[in-house]
């Protein structure tokens, strides 16, 4: 049963990446990136991670792409559908280049030389205390500097931004 | 219960479908949409692997993953905003220089 959510979920996935780069209307690709989002979401509730779900859809599919969707009507980019590319050989350039590299990463897949030391958080421990609990445990522990330094990125991405779209200062 | 390799194939395609979009279309926007869809690629991966290993290490780094794309996205939105302000077009083919 959990396999026949998975496949379901990792199709949806893929037709609607697919469909984020092929389609010719920026709003139309946002909007499908918005699904790309969702169903990856669903795939971290398969994998137990309920709060990187819950901040996927709050994030990526609320925050970032509502940011996009303004930004891509606010520039009206009627005109720039049809822009015809300058080199014809691109496009079988960037495929033949990608599928390559899928098929690097397909091979160290197949062949499980992928390894690592295992951890003290088992399924039963984290369910015991909750999932978002025990990310906050170790987000205020182990992991508290790189917490503290987002902040001063964030700070940063805000002035930059600001600055950036800002006439004159 | 789902074997590693069916998250990390899912993944690698996800990652592929990224990088094609980045190498083919020339809209300045639609190859910071390809972006995301790597970085979403690759917190899946992280997920993936966490879980594997027993960890909640890789749920940790996507929150930051997360909290970097979020900047990039809000700077590289106003890169793109200024762009088009300025040289009214964002193919990246026609924006080849660095001032003017």
């Amino acid at each position: 049963m959990t396999l026949f959510f998975f496949l379901l979920i990792a199709i949806v996935t893929v037709i609607s990446a697919i469909l984020v780069i092929v389609l010719r209307n920026p709003i139309h690709s946002a909007l499908s990136l918005v699904l790309t989002f969702f169903s990856i979401a669903g795939l971290y509730i398969l994998l137990n991670a309920q709060f990187i779900a819950a901040i996927q859809v709050i994030v990526y599919a609320g925050a970032i792409m509502v940011l996009f969707l303004f930004v891509i009507m606010l520039l009206n980019l009627e005109k720039e559908k049809r822009v015809s590319e300058k080199h014809p050989l691109q496009k079988a350039f960037g495929v033949s280049i990608a599928l390559f590299l899928l098929g690097g990463i397909g091979s160290i897949v197949a062949t499980g030389v992928l390894y690592g030391n295992m951890g003290t958080e088992t399924a039963a421990k984290v369910s015991a205390v909750g999932n978002t609990k025990a990310i906050a445990g170790l987000l205020f522990t182990d992991w508290v500097l790189p917490f503290e330094i987002t902040s001063i990125l964030l700070i940063a991405a805000i002035v930059g931004a600001i600055v950036l779209t800002k006439k004159e200062l | 219960m789902i074997p590693l390799s069916y998250y990390l194939v899912l993944s690698a395609i996800l990652f592929t479908i990224g990088v094609v979009g980045v190498l083919v279309r020339r809209n300045a926007i639609m190859i910071f949409m390809a972006i995301e869809l790597m970085l979403n690629a690759v917190n899946l991966s992280f997920v993936a692997i966490g879980k594997h290993l027993d960890s909640l290490d890789g749920q940790v780094f996507v929150f930051f993953v997360m909290a970097v794309a979020a900047a990039e996205v809000a700077v590289g939105l106003a890169i793109i905003v200024n762009l088009s302000r300025n040289k009214e077009t964002i193919n990246v083919d026609e924006i080849n220089i660095m001032k003017w």
